[in-house]
């Protein structure tokens, strides 16, 4: 893989028409794209996907229903569903339901490591890529198993707080992200607070690429439509795409 | 498949072991970014509980300043109109009115130990607010009380004497905007504060260490009356041990005390928020247990004329305990609490807060079904006093 990855994020029904923006961002140069489940009580989530997904809750958004929706969508890039362990166990199938719609990974923030043993198992089972998350207080052998056992990308979560938009990236998120990929050959992806295309850049100077998701929805929220989040995406892989790929390290 | 019977060390109400495992609930589900804080916790306890100077601090300020012992109480009119022998644990004596304060002081002196310079707290009534902001009062600590929107409105109150004690109270517009929203954030602002802050959670539920932690420091609920029942009672044990249950904190006490004697436990939940009966098995807060939730595994806000149990979880040992065997949940609703709070009123001078009506409304239905056999002794935890439910009460009346 020589280029930068960019995985942008989508809350889950967040507007009756949201598989538009996984085509707009298909187009416009991600990588990969990330499903947001929306959950009730979102333990890891900042106010912006908060707000998204209780929006999309109160217009009766289900799992099965984003799934339907995602199901037959035209996008030639691996789809990710992010969501809480709750929405996960409360189904027997979710990971076969995910697989069947044709989402390939899966991202389950409430469960560390300790307590993964199940999950990995019905996820293998299905088919369906488990990418496991490290903060910049993990522990250098809790890090080492998070890079062997994570699948697809590594989540190097980049602050020690929920998602939302921030001025800057700390120079914890870019020691993570150099500490995992001396780990693991699998990308190692930064996410949390990359909320402008020079956050992107900045940490792709550490990482193999980045997620972005608050400032994305931020911007739903406020109306914006699909065109308009893709230019966003243009801009991001623009950015992502002038920086020099070097040797990792 | 994990077997829900067993407990790691085969006995009940022991070390939950490393994993924080009640059978197959419970557990640490956190994000990674809190699993340092956890460990932290569970190393920092484990220390202090084995610490006999770290015991004798917190059995003094139990005494000089919470006020323990509580009283053991025969609810002797209550009694004779049953045909049963009533017995009350008395933690509404407690200083701030109910058993939270035993947890709260407990937390407080670990905190302090861990070098933590700050309390945060979620809060549904205000009640586990007010302890924790006494508490921080008492030891210098800073405290930060997180409260649903909702509830900052309809407890002003609570939000002002929290203010009072100098705690900074903090309303949660996201979600349902109740405690179940307050914990959430709680626990996300836990996240970005480790260093200098110390979560102070309010009941037998969250991420392991802490639903092991509270059973812990409320288990002197149940030492007590286990002690003050073998003065009293020329059997020694009541034959039933009957507490309310939100998240479980005081029945979780209770329980310890009496587990490996033959009483029958006894968990009342409210109707609107009964996890056992009408839960099933989720995630929330960190903890595997029973959870009321939606057709989709959204979960659901609970309802109760008692702002103390409109918890939508239960503690894991409960969920435990329950599938063992060893206690039996129950339910009760809002339109048979009132009844029950007059009646204690009336016929012991007692005014119990509409939780622990909970628990004295089925002692009532059971005796008077008889269910309850004539002449049995029931010991039930009277968690608190019914001094802030005053406008509830005689709005319902």
């Amino acid at each position: 893989m020589s280029g930068k990855l960019l995985v942008p994020y989508v809350t889950g029904g967040i507007r009756p028409d949201w598989t538009r923006y996984v085509e707009e961002y298909a187009r416009h140069g991600a990588d990969m794209i990330e499903i947001g489940l929306p959950f009730s009580d979102p333990i890891l989530d900042g106010p912006t996907i908060q707000q998204a997904s209780h929006h999309a809750l109160q217009q009766g958004v289900t799992v099965r229903s984003i799934l339907d929706d995602l199901t037959g969508l035209n996008v030639d890039v691996p789809l990710i569903a992010m969501t809480y362990y709750n929405l996960v166990i409360h189904n027997p199938s979710f990971c076969a339901d995910l697989a069947a719609a044709g989402v390939s990974g899966l991202i389950v923030p409430d469960v560390p490591i300790d307590e993964v043993d199940e999950l990995e198992a019905t996820a293998t089972a299905a088919g369906v890529d488990l990418v496991l998350l490290a903060a910049p207080t993990t522990t250098p052998s809790r890090l080492a198993t998070i890079a062997q056992r994570s699948r697809c990308f590594v989540y190097a979560v980049s602050v020690m707080g929920t998602t939302g938009e921030r001025d800057r990236l700390g120079e914890d998120a870019l020691r993570l992200a150099r500490d995992l990929r001396a780990m693991t050959d699998l990308p190692v992806l930064l996410g949390f607070g990359i909320s402008q295309p020079a956050h992107a850049v900045a940490a792709a100077d550490a990482a193999d690429g980045v997620v972005v998701a608050s400032a994305l929805m931020r911007m739903v929220l406020d109306g914006a439509g699909p065109e308009e989040i893709g230019a966003t995406i243009a801009e991001f892989r623009a950015a992502l795409d002038g920086v020099v790929v070097g040797v990792p390290g | 498949m994990t077997d829900l019977t067993v407990l790691p060390n085969g006995s009940l109400m022991a070390d939950p072991g490393e994993r924080g495992r009640f059978g197959g609930h419970g557990g640490r589900f956190v994000p990674e970014s809190l699993i340092p804080a956890c460990a932290e916790l569970e190393e920092a306890f484990r220390e202090a509980w084995a610490d006999q100077r770290f015991r004798r601090d917190l059995d003094r300020l139990l005494a000089v300043y919470a006020g323990r012992p509580t009283a053991l109480t025969p609810a002797w009119r209550l009694s004779a109109e049953l045909g049963i022998n009533v017995l009350l644990k008395r933690e509404d004596l407690a200083h701030t009115g109910s058993h939270k304060i035993n947890n709260v002081l407990g937390q407080a002196l670990l905190a302090r130990r861990m070098g933590k310079t700050r309390l945060i707290a979620e809060t549904g009534a205000g009640q586990h607010g007010v302890a924790t902001a006494t508490a921080a009062a008492l030891l210098g600590l800073e405290a930060t009380v997180y409260m649903g929107a909702k509830d900052v409105e309809r407890q002003a109150l609570n939000v002002f004497r929290m203010e009072l004690l100098g705690a900074e109270v903090i309303p949660v517009t996201g979600g349902s905007r109740t405690l179940k929203d307050a914990t959430s954030e709680a626990l996300r602002h836990w996240v970005t504060r480790v260093d200098d802050t110390h979560y102070c959670i309010g009941s037998v539920m969250g991420p392991h260490p802490y639903p092991w932690i509270v059973r812990e420091l409320q288990r002197v609920v149940g030492e007590e009356a286990r002690a003050q029942c073998a003065a009293e009672l020329r059997t020694g044990v009541p034959d039933y041990v009957v507490a309310c249950i939100g998240g479980g904190s005081n029945a979780a006490g209770t329980f310890a005390g009496f587990v490996d004697t033959p009483a029958q436990l006894i968990g009342v939940e409210a109707e609107g928020g009964a996890a056992v009966a009408f839960g099933r098995v989720g995630v929330l807060h960190g903890f595997r247990s029973y959870v009321l939730q939606d057709e989709d595994g959204q979960v659901s806000e609970a309802h109760s004329i008692a702002a103390g149990l409109d918890y939508p979880g239960i503690g894991p040992e409960h969920a435990f305990l329950n599938d063992s065997g060893r206690a039996r949940y129950v339910t009760v609703s809002d339109e048979e609490v009132i009844p029950a709070v007059r009646r204690l009123a009336r016929t012991e001078g007692i005014l119990p807060a509409l939780e622990s009506a909970h628990a004295i409304a089925w002692v009532i239905r059971a005796a008077e079904s008889g269910e309850l056999p004539p002449f049995c002794t029931v010991l039930v935890t009277l968690s608190g006093r019914g001094d802030k439910d005053i406008h509830t009460i005689r709005e319902a009346a």
